[in-house]
């Protein structure tokens, strides 16, 4: 499989008045041709902000990379200039965000929103931008488009909205598609049709997708592969299957043990929360920084960053259980769960 | 249905402000006779009083000035022997006007670009020196910087007239001085403005199309940003173009600034209520133009006579 982005131990930190936040610390994943990658973690596990250092639309002033490479197309994004980043945001790379309800300009026709990027991406004459417009409209399943086309955002519904924020992101047909929480803001039907949306347009244009989410729901929906974040660093990536069958992480049984679950005779399961709160990333621990809130935790945890383990050539997970040295615990995970 | 619904609306405005300053005007104590009192003889002053209606109970003379009013007569000034208030609006409202529109397009254009300018260096160096001078702009009161102005452009270095009416060159240092304030305020709320929108996800979506940072305050920043400072803007139409009797008086302008403040000393029943109401009347206006002006500028909002 061809990569088409690649990120590797990036490091991303926000200057603040109570002094330097590590909000991304060692990120690696990539993204392959024409398949979608989820990357699911708890708020302020530094999604986001890996998301917007690849668009890079991080606020200058405030952020610092320390470290890393975005490789997308053989080259290192991060090393761009203003004016080259500008020429592939929107073009080759571009972004879905998450509320619809605020991401569109209230003063402009939704028509003009989506011929922006047309117009500064394309050499197309103005009909042929209109009916490329139109045509987008279209695909993104919203009726009556020519009336659409010069209405404005406070005049569509949310889910009407996010469809338009898809086809801004289309209309230039973009390689990778970057949705940051796409569905988050809308109610619970409307997610459904949208994320249906995302995966008959993706198949059918074959563009890839990096969906930002903290829905396992989602994951399991759309995506083909799966990056766990939590403070900063991916502690678990693998297939969809991989992931969901045989979870390696005890955040990830975590994350999968409180979803709500409804059992076939009816009975409900107590939901299973994971212990505690994510560690303060002013001061990031040095070990592991789940340490704090696993149950099976070792002296080592707390020491010393576990390394990637490979348990297949695709799944990969830093955790010191799977250190041969370390007691099985799959089967005290399992009896646990169960609880 | 609109505008005939706001029309009204503006008639019965104006029957509101010419009832109470009426009732206000001749609740202060003294006529405009008072003075001549002590040395005319009582006939002359009675015969006086007659001619002006002062004569008869409050009530009459009410509703004798809303009958002139009704032809839009604002009535004779007893003041001046040979102009009634329609010729003193007549004659001083031009250049009143033709000062207020240049200090509004000054205030307006520099305003907006010090704010916008501000906004985008935010915390920068370009910030602290706009905002700098928007401090100064408001801090500063007109009755100083018109004679520093006159010292240094006009008396200094000879640039432009110090005083009085005739050529444009004489309209330019009193349209900057009744400027800078308005143009301060302006600055400042354009600024806050700009950065808020500048803030909004909107422009993270504009960012995200790799629309330029020029383009994206052009096209996304500019129009969101101006709804909140045309509610300032109408207002302040109406001050400036009805002129100001500091900057009158200190350029020896022949505006109508000056009647505001002498007809209430003189206790010039008419000229007080005329000019009262020829300010409302430019206010309301001016602020039903901001109305329409919202509408261009943000088409979220409905103009409907319903749900106001």
């Amino acid at each position: 499989m061809e990569r088409l982005l690649e990120v590797e131990d990036l490091h991303v930190s926000f200057k603040t008045y109570g002094g330097e936040v590590q909000a991304v610390r060692g990120v690696n994943f990539h993204v392959n041709k024409g398949e979608v990658l989820a990357i699911v973690g708890e708020s302020g596990s530094g999604k986001s902000v890996t998301a917007k250092t690849i668009m890079g639309l991080l606020p200058k002033k405030v952020s610092r990379i320390s470290s890393g490479v975005v490789t997308f197309e053989e080259d290192d994004l991060l090393t761009y200039s203003k004016k080259e980043m500008q020429k592939v945001k929107g073009s080759k790379i571009s972004l879905i965000s998450q509320d619809p309800m605020t991401s569109l300009n209230p003063t402009m026709k939704i028509g003009h929103q989506i011929d922006e990027s047309l117009k500064l991406h394309t050499d197309l004459s103005k009909m042929e931008r209109k009916s490329r417009v139109l045509e987008l409209l279209t695909l993104v399943g919203i009726p009556n488009v020519e009336e659409r086309y010069s209405q404005y955002p406070h005049e569509l519904s949310g889910g009407m909205r996010q469809r338009v924020l898809i086809a801004v992101a289309l209309a230039c047909e973009p390689q990778l598609i970057i949705a940051d929480e796409p569905t988050t803001a809308l109610d619970v039907t409307i997610q459904a049709q949208i994320l249906d949306l995302l995966k008959d347009l993706q198949q059918r244009l074959d563009t890839s997708i990096l969906i930002i989410t903290h829905d396992l729901g989602v994951v399991a929906e759309v995506a083909q592969r799966v990056a766990v974040m939590y403070a900063g660093v991916v502690v678990e990536s693998g297939s969809v299957e991989e992931i969901f069958a045989n979870p390696n992480h005890p955040y990830t049984w975590g994350l999968l043990g409180s979803i709500p679950k409804q059992r076939q005779d009816g009975a409900r399961e107590r939901l299973i929360p994971i212990e505690g709160t994510p560690p303060d990333l002013f001061s990031p621990p040095k070990g592991c920084p789940f340490a704090a809130r696993c149950e099976y935790a070792m002296d080592i945890c707390v020491e010393k960053m576990p390394d990637s383990t490979y348990l297949t050539t695709d799944h990969a997970s830093k955790c010191w259980l799977n250190d041969s040295r370390a007691k099985k615990p799959k089967e005290v995970a399992m009896a646990g769960r169960s609880r | 249905m609109y505008i005939l619904k706001r029309f009204l609306t503006m008639i019965v405005t104006i029957w509101v402000i010419t009832t109470l300053t009426f009732i206000i005007m001749h609740s202060i104590p003294g006529d405009p006779f008072a003075s001549d009192a002590d040395v005319l003889p009582e006939e002359v002053v009675e015969n006086m009083r007659e001619k002006y209606n002062l004569d008869q109970p409050l009530p009459v003379q009410y509703l004798l000035y809303l009958k002139n009013l009704a032809t839009l007569d604002l009535g004779p000034s007893i003041e001046s022997k040979t102009r009634d208030v329609n010729t003193l609006i007549a004659d001083g409202f031009p250049a009143s006007a033709l000062l207020g529109i240049q200090a509004l397009v000054i205030a307006i254009v520099f305003g907006l670009i010090l704010g916008i300018v501000a906004a985008l260096n935010h915390n920068g160096l370009l910030d602290y020196l706009s905002m700098g001078v928007a401090i100064i702009g408001i801090s500063v009161p007109s009755f100083i910087l018109a004679p520093l102005l006159i010292k240094y452009f006009a008396v200094d270095w000879g640039l432009l007239p110090v005083a009085s009416w005739g050529s444009w060159e004489h309209t330019v240092l009193p349209s900057v001085a009744l400027a800078t304030a308005p143009l301060a305020i302006v600055a400042r709320f354009m600024r806050s403005s700009m950065l808020e929108v500048m803030n909004q996800d909107y422009i993270k979506t504009a960012d995200a199309k790799g629309v330029s940072t020029i383009g994206i305050v052009i096209k996304h920043g500019i129009r969101n940003a101006l709804i909140p400072v045309i509610s300032f803007i109408g207002p302040l139409v109406a001050f400036l173009l009805t002129g100001t009797f500091v900057i009158e008086k200190i350029f020896a302008i022949p505006g109508i600034g000056k009647y505001f403040v002498d007809s209430i000393f003189n206790r010039d029943f008419p000229v007080i209520l005329g000019t009262t109401i020829f300010f409302s009347a430019i206010l309301i206006v001016t602020l039903f133009i901001v109305d329409i002006s919202y509408r261009l500028v943000d088409p979220r909002i409905k103009l409907s006579s319903k749900g106001e």
